[in-house]
């Protein structure tokens, strides 16, 4: 196996009130993966990326980037430490142009991307001095994503890429995510409700259920695994 | 984007040009009004890099225009050592000290947000006129200070008013040229971001905590200086100099301005200068139409009368000043203006 994980989720818990939303939650991510991070709604996965970039801090456990703790990094130091992602509901700045957006991205390691690079290849530069509001909602996640890129980050974090996305469009979504590891040398994390849009590009899958890892395998691996189907269809009468 | 560089280079230009002329057409006494918008115009650059641009409220920064007032009073009348410094000099000295005060604000702000900021910074705005009162022999207490009458420096042959009118006019083109660079760039990015979206701000790498005690500090300089150029131009500081609805005064003047114009904000400094000073006047336009019969000698009609003023403009206005210029000069600029 693999010396050393890229990113090493370990143990994490963390709970909301009564709500416990990561229950000792353990998974890893190796560099150049696209690793699958899927559940029903309300499992955990959202919470997850919140704990790697430090939006939450875990109630137990470690979250490792390069065999380094992220525990001591605040919110605003995860970006320079190699990890970028999107958000699930759309965050954008409303007040800005795309570029500006993208431009933020940069914030704090200017010079990796130029952002009207990163613009050209998403395709989105002829919409650069628009608003993100005109746009429709998979455009504005595509500026998200260019925002992400524009630190040149090591790892970046997607949550639910598609999105408002029709079904030929979520095809070359794949594709795409694909060719983003490859041009950027990234390793990816991949949450995502499209199931066909996961098990086509993802390397491995973890399973979360009520906060649970409940399996982890190879695509086909979690396609036959019994649990992870009751999971999703509830559980048998 | 080059256009709007080279529209915003020229709107510059326009209104420097039109302060640099405008005593030559009018009365010594108007040119002592438009000194004092012009000091409002100040305060309002500050007030909207920190509200129109980190999206903080203050409704205290009447209290950070008295900090300067009194620290221009303070220099210039007890002196340093007993060295009275020269009013012009105290200027950016007010600026700093109000700035300082601002950084002191800004951290607790910090934890707070919406109307509890708005409820604290009113505090301050409400208690800081206790300040002189207990500290009297040395700021004056309420029988204030008294400060030398402003005059034109090396014997420049120009009336006070003038002069103080140039003064004004001159640095707040200066700290409205400040402004733009400041906001057009990665700081004014990162504020804004900070707006829009906290998270994804400090996933974007920009420290939260860092510009928006920042953008407090900076805002505070700016009604600091403003200050400090009312109580040169007043001569005289007392904390009825400095009132607390001046705090309030301020936010509207930017409500109707536009939070993001820095020219818009003209006509929201003209506007607290006209109701400050005129509510009356407006009383009795009201008393005109005919289903109303206020008296504008009754108590509190003036107060109410201002009130009911600023429901009307704010409704009218939603975008302020510059949003409605904006939507005059659409076809040229829309295009550009992010915000619709
Ligand atoms: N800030 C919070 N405060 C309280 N509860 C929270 C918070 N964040 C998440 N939760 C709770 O934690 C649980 C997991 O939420 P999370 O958003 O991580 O789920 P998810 O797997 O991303 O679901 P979805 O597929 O619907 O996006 C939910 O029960 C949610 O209500
Ligand atoms: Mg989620």
């Amino acid at each position: 196996m693999a010396l050393l994980a890229l990113l090493e989720v370990d143990n994490v818990s963390r709970r909301f009130g009564g709500i416990v939303a990561l229950d000792a939650v353990s998974f890893t991510a190796e560099a150049g993966e696209i690793v699958g991070l899927i559940g029903p709604n309300g499992a955990g996965k959202t919470t997850a990326f919140n704990v790697i970039t430090r939006l939450y801090t875990p109630d137990e456990g470690d979250v490792r980037f390069n065999g380094e703790t992220l525990l001591e990094t605040p919110p605003s130091g995860i970006i320079q430490r190699g990890i970028a992602r999107t958000f699930q509901n759309v965050e954008l700045f409303r007040g800005m142009t795309v570029l500006d957006n993208v431009r933020v991205g940069a914030h704090a390691r200017a010079g990796e991307q130029r952002p009207e690079d990163v613009l050209f290849y998403v395709n989105l530069h002829s919409v650069r001095h628009r608003s993100p509001l005109e746009l429709p909602y998979a455009t504005q996640k595509r500026v998200e994503l260019a925002r992400a890129l524009a630190s040149g980050p090591q790892l970046l974090l997607l949550d639910e890429p598609a999105g408002g996305l029709s079904h030929e469009e979520v095809e070359q979504l794949g594709k795409f995510i694909k060719r983003l590891r490859d041009d950027f040398e990234l390793t990816i994390l991949l949450v995502e409700h499209h199931m066909g849009l996961v098990m086509s590009v993802a390397n491995r899958v973890h399973v979360l259920d009520f906060g649970e890892k409940i399996a982890e395998g190879t695509p086909s691996e979690i396609q036959s695994n019994p649990a992870v189907i009751e999971a999703y269809l509830g559980a048998p009468a | 984007m080059r256009s709007r560089l080279w529209l915003e280079l020229s709107g510059f230009t326009l209104l420097a040009l039109a302060v640099a002329a405008l005593p030559r057409f009018i009365s010594d006494f108007r040119a002592r009004e438009l000194a004092i918008v012009g000091m409002y115009f100040i305060a309002l650059i500050g007030l909207s890099i920190l509200t129109g641009y980190s999206g903080q409220i203050s409704l205290g920064h009447g209290a950070f225009m008295a900090i300067g007032g009194y620290t221009t009073a303070v220099l210039s009348v007890n002196g340093v050592y007993g060295h009275q410094i020269r009013d012009l000099w105290t200027i950016p000295i007010a600026g700093v000290i109000a700035g300082l005060a601002g950084l002191l604000v800004g951290v607790p702000a910090l934890r707070l947000s919406g109307l509890y900021l708005a409820l604290i910074t009113f505090g301050i705005a409400v208690s800081f006129p206790q300040l002189p009162k207990k500290f009297d022999h040395f700021l004056g207490g309420t029988t204030g200070k008294i400060l030398d009458l402003a005059k034109p420096p090396f014997g420049l042959a120009t009336t006070p008013n003038n002069w103080m009118y140039y003064l004004t006019w001159g640095i707040a083109l200066v700290l409205l040229g400040a402004a733009w660079l400041l906001v057009r760039g990665k700081t004014g990015r990162a504020l804004k971001a900070i707006r829009d979206s906290e998270v994804a701000a400090a996933s974007s790498g920009v420290k939260l905590a860092t510009y928006k005690t920042l953008a407090f500090g900076i805002s505070a300089f700016y009604a600091g200086v403003a200050g400090s150029l009312y109580a040169i131009a007043n001569a005289y500081v007392n904390p009825d100099v400095f009132p607390i609805i001046l705090s309030v005064y301020l936010v509207v003047g930017l409500a109707v301005g536009g939070l993001e114009s820095l020219v818009g904000l003209i006509a929201g400094a003209g506007l607290i200068y006209f109701l400050q000073n005129h509510a009356d006047t407006v009383a009795r336009w009201i008393n005109q139409l005919p289903a109303l019969n206020l008296d504008p000698k009754q108590p509190g009609i003036p107060s109410m009368i201002f009130g009911v003023v600023l429901i009307v403009v704010m409704l009218l206005l939603p975008t302020g000043a510059g949003g409605v210029a904006r939507r005059l000069f659409g076809s040229l600029t829309t295009r550009f203006y992010t915000r619709s």
